[in-house]
């Protein structure tokens, strides 16, 4: 299963509407990159709005992507993490301290256009 | 109501085969949200185990009652080599698959009762429980 990835402007929309396993995530991951390399695409947003769960190992990836994509000179936004996915995560030990938010995705692209104006 | 479900974990869509598991019967069950999500990645975490260190295994869930109360029980078993330290394992931080689970306190955390049971070369069996509140 792959992961749509839009290009709007200087920005990459994602939303992720599927129940993720560990190859869906991590071709996701492969595919941001590559995406973010052949685009050019200075910001990237990660919509988490429809994810009712984030295990250990999405975390995992997910903060390791947000990390990939920073050193190939574009910003992640994740956004749209739900209250039981955030409170399941406090509980699980996970903070993803270095991990740029945002509550909603008019929100993260706000955020993006700061932070690359700024 | 001692019905038991469930899943063989061998591979990584096992994973989420048992997850999706956990969540219809916590739904059925009556949990909130939260609680559901709690239950689902704990369940998450606990099938990562078995994958990842046993190799195969199985995640059993039940509905339990006891005393009036209401609630679900994770059964996650495997007969892989065991865990020689529980105390270390059961310590924030402590990993042996440099950070590729959450580990075994944070699955306590989600859950109201949790107890684990392992005996080296033969296996592991962790119950874990969420009551309805």
């Amino acid at each position: 299963m792959r992961i749509p990835i839009l290009k709007l402007h200087e920005y990459l929309l994602i939303t992720i509407q599927v129940e993720l396993d560990d190859q869906t995530a991590l071709q996701f991951q492969e595919d941001l990159l590559n995406k973010i390399h052949d685009t050019g695409a200075k910001g990237v947003v990660i919509d988490l709005t429809s994810v009712d769960m984030i295990d250990s190992f999405i975390a995992k990836v997910l903060g390791d992507v947000v990390r990939m994509s920073k050193l190939m000179g574009a910003q992640v936004v994740l956004t749209g993490i739900q209250p039981a996915v955030a409170i399941t995560l406090i509980d699980l030990g996970i903070s993803m301290r270095e991990v740029p938010t945002a509550l909603d995705l008019e929100q993260g692209l706000d955020k993006l256009q700061l932070e690359l104006e700024g | 109501m001692d019905i038991q479900s469930c899943v063989e974990v061998c591979n990584e869509w096992d994973i989420v085969s048992a997850r999706q598991l956990g969540r219809n019967m916590a739904k059925e069950l009556g949990f909130g949200n939260v609680d559901q999500a709690r239950i689902t990645t704990a369940i998450s975490e606990l099938a990562r185990n078995i994958y990842l260190y046993a190799g195969s295994g199985k995640i059993c869930l039940e509905p339990v009652e006891q005393m009036g109360r209401k609630g679900l029980r994770i059964i996650a078993v495997d007969n892989g080599p065991g865990i020689r330290d529980i105390r270390k394992v059961m310590e924030d931080g402590y990993t042996t698959s440099g950070g590729l689970g959450a580990g075994l306190p944070g699955v306590k955390r989600l859950m109201d009762e949790f107890t684990i049971d392992s005996t080296i070369n033969s296996g592991t069996e962790i119950l874990a429980t969420k009551w309805l509140r």
